[in-house]
């Protein structure tokens, strides 16, 4: 936190020496040892530690995986198998970078929620909030470009699919695809450039993390109260060995789950045909993304009308990337002066339905958009005909029997008759993403600005301390 | 419970990825009775013995058609394998592993000293000699379909639960409907027809079976263009261009064991999720020791926690 003093004192000689060409020690000191952090933290604040060890394990286990995978077309499906059959304990690391992209995302998903929750993005807090919206963007671009690299089926058609978004916008849109795919179509050269970006990319993350954590000591850690620290003594404890431990615990915890999945269920967050090597002759036919984009991916489809001179497929695409972009406007679209929606009783029923409209909106990704949830009355039988004379019509049967008579007779008499399913109406997955996405816009862009402005907030504590003694306790007893 | 935050996530996280199906219109294969000893938690291991009759089946009745080019035959006798031996720890010294690669001539990549090209018997290091040269002498030979290589197909299929694709090969290949039930006719030009009646609960009708096809429920697909009756309730299912290959006594099992079609579907199934994940044995070994040691290690790091935080409010 700024203005506090550093308690680092070099014993040695040797950091004497360095602490006065370098104070990398202190640096490190300061911010992880004898940092002042709040002691109200709960399990929530444990997901920024998750997911520094989950970069980490990225990283690592991707260093080793890039020794032993070839990027072309040819050979790229077959090197991951070998690295899984060949490479001594590949299917380990393959198997952890795997199952690890999708609980770094997870993770990421819970952190944000967290900051969404308790006010994180607000001041003085904003360029945090903005970075650590940066490092999304970032993830969701690696993740999207390591998803291409074995090469099978949903790489490819997955990939086509991104890419073709960026073809919607006018004018450059054609060349800022073919630019993406290196030529007329995804190809070696696409693979090659996505594993060259797949590489450099986290290095990018782990830059912008640094800056990350830089902007969160400058203000120190949020809250569950939402209130500033304002006694070091009775509010705060040193990060270490108070969180250390706290976020050490966690992150054990976290890592159960991990190698749940790891050794139980290793291919169970991934899409069966990705196992199918990729043939660009051969459309799946159900094209998902991973199961982390699928409220995009469902926003996307959402949108199937025009909205004036703008088309379907457009608008489709500035909704997915306006979804993440009102991120980053967030901390200037909530007008609350109360952080926390602890003492938001309003807020926190509609983040409530934030919470659930995105995930019901994944279900809509996964979805085929066009399947009922709801129906409403049964399918019925419909014999279209021309008959003898000529004549065009159609009749709608309940029962099969009298349809197919209906259709033999019409026949038989020197016509033709088909006959066909009448599907019956139905709240179907487009209505519901539809839906779902009008409640998301609307959540940022109209329920927080307004409802900052009327909600009353209700039984905000005076400080962290009196959070955690009750405002009627006498004195706190000062931390250890 | 703060705890068990974490837990529910991931928990939501993979009942979205279970919704995610795309198996059009296909049957929901269902495993074996009793499941599969694999996939039983913390520690499922493979039937060795099962291995090495699906081993047996493969070479006598699928490698015909389907290749397995990730597969050399060295894995056979890798730990974990159906001819895996203490005796041999390298598998390239062991003997059955040897007599079974010398069965087959292969094309050696490096040709003589006069340029001509080299055939030989093929040693534990070779790969699984592939039936067709290429991909257009494979659909040439089949009626134009292509018969997949095999050596992933169990992870390829299902949705990612551990067994779940032995579950599709196995409900797949004892799917075919009972010979008897295809009954044969001839249309007005005096061409064979053979077609299938359907009479349970709602799903009444016939289905014809084109020519050079064969219907399984298992299979994904469409059965609407050939079915005549009601098409609300059109059988599952799709037509697979794959004759039925195990009936009863297809092969002669070299253990002795009856050679019903439930159990050479089984053992095949067992043996190609054995392919399509090797090390999986040296996974389900370490697994159990690695959840262990990690919940150790909460545990120690909760009363840690407690020791150090218990003269703090928070």
């Amino acid at each position: 936190m700024s203005g506090h003093e550093s308690t680092y004192e070099p014993k040695l000689g040797i950091t004497k020496w360095l602490d006065s060409r370098l104070p990398i020690v202190r640096l490190a000191h300061d911010s992880f040892v004898d940092f002042p952090t709040p002691k109200n933290l709960n399990y929530w604040y444990t997901f920024g530690g998750i997911l520094a060890v989950c970069l980490a394990i990225q990283i690592i286990t991707g260093v080793v995986l890039a020794m032993h995978y070839t990027a072309t077309v040819d050979e790229a499906f077959g090197s991951v198998e070998r690295i899984m059959r060949d490479v001594p304990f590949g299917w380990l690391i393959r198997n952890i970078h795997m199952v690890g992209a999708s609980m770094f995302i997870l993770a990421v998903y819970v952190h944000m929620f967290r900051g969404l929750y308790y006010g994180s993005y607000k001041a003085p807090r904003e360029v945090l909030w903005l970075l650590g919206c940066v490092i999304f963007l970032l993830m969701m671009a690696t993740a999207f470009l390591g998803y291409m690299l074995p090469w099978g089926q949903m790489s490819l058609h997955g990939a086509n699919v991104i890419i073709n978004l960026f073809g919607a916008i006018p004018l450059v849109g054609e060349s800022i695809q073919s630019w993406l795919m290196g030529g007329p179509s995804v190809g070696n050269q696409t693979l090659q450039r996505f594993f060259s970006l797949h590489y450099l990319l986290p290095f990018m993350i782990a830059g912008v993390v640094i800056l990350h954590i830089w902007a969160l000591h400058v203000p120190g850690n949020n809250n569950p109260t939402g209130k500033e620290v304002q006694d070091v003594e009775k509010d705060t404890v040193p990060f270490h060995p108070y969180y250390t431990v706290k976020d050490g615990f966690a992150i054990v915890v976290f890592l159960i789950i991990f190698a749940a999945f790891v050794f139980y269920a290793p291919n169970v967050l991934g899409h069966a045909d990705n196992y199918v090597e990729a043939n660009p002759l051969v459309t799946p036919a159900h094209i998902v993304p991973e199961w982390y984009l699928l409220p995009f991916y469902a926003i996307l489809r959402a949108i199937t009308f025009n909205i004036g001179p703008i088309e379907a497929k457009l608008l489709g695409v500035i909704f997915m990337f306006g979804s993440i972009a009102v991120l980053f406007l967030l901390p200037w679209l909530d007008t609350s002066k109360v952080k926390s929606m602890r003492y938001r009783p309003v807020a926190k029923q509609f983040f409530l339905g934030f919470v659930v409209a995105c995930l019901l909106l994944s279900w809509c990704g996964a979805e085929n958009p066009d399947n009922p949830i709801i129906k409403m009355g049964d399918d019925k039988l419909v014999v279209t005909y021309t008959d003898a004379a000529g004549l065009e019509g159609s009749r709608v049967f309940e029962e099969y029997a009298p349809a197919s008579q209906f259709r033999d007779e019409t026949a038989a008499a020197g016509g033709t008759a088909s006959l066909g399913i009448q599907v019956a109406p139905a709240f179907r997955f487009l209505h519901l993403s539809q839906l779902m996405t009008l409640y998301y816009f609307a959540y940022f862009l109209i329920i927080l600005p307004f409802l900052g402005l009327r909600e009353r907030p209700k039984g905000e504590p005076d400080s962290i301390h009196h959070s955690i003694l009750g405002n009627d306790a006498p004195a706190a007893a000062p931390a250890e | 419970m703060n705890l068990l935050r974490p837990l529910f996530a991931g928990l939501g996280a993979l009942a979205l990825t279970l919704a995610a199906d795309a198996a059009g219109g296909a049957k929901k294969a269902e495993a074996p009775e009793g499941g599969w000893s694999f996939a039983k938690v913390p520690a499922g291991q493979l039937d060795k013995e099962s291995l090495q009759r699906g081993f047996q089946v493969y070479k006598e009745v699928c490698a015909a058609c389907h290749g397995m080019e990730l597969l050399s035959y060295r894995n056979l006798g890798e730990k974990g394998g159906p001819f895996y031996s203490d005796e041999y720890p390298n598998a390239n010294d062991n003997p059955l592993v040897k007599a079974i690669a010398a069965e087959y001539e292969i094309l050696d990549a490096a040709p003589d000293e006069f340029g001509d090209p080299v055939y030989r018997p093929a040693v534990p290091a070779d790969t699984f000699r592939s039936p067709y040269p290429n991909d257009q002498a494979a659909r040439a030979a089949n009626g134009g379909a292509l018969p997949p290589d095999l050596s992933v197909i169990t992870k390829a299929r299902g949705k990612g639960a551990e067994g779940d694709g032995a579950t599709y090969v196995y409900a797949l290949m004892k799917g075919y409907p009972d010979p008897d039930k295809i009954k044969s006719t001839t249309d007005a030009e005096g061409n064979p027809v053979n077609y299938l009646e359907f009479d349970k609960d709602y799903t009444v009708g016939t289905l014809t079976q084109p020519l050079g096809v064969y219907y399984n429920p298992y299979f994904a697909g469409d059965t609407t263009p050939q079915w005549e009756g009601d098409p609300r309730h059109k059988p599952y299912g799709g037509f697979i261009a794959m004759p039925p290959q195990l009936p009863a006594d297809r092969v002669e099992y070299m253990d002795g064991t009856e050679a019903t079609t439930a159990q050479m579907a089984y053992d095949v199934a067992m043996f190609l999720h054995w392919a399509g994940d090797p090390k999986q044995t040296q996974r389900k070994s370490l697994a159990l020791p690695v959840m262990l040691y990690l919940v150790f290690l909460s545990i120690l790091l909760w009363f840690s926690y407690k020791r150090i935080w218990r003269n703090v409010a928070h």
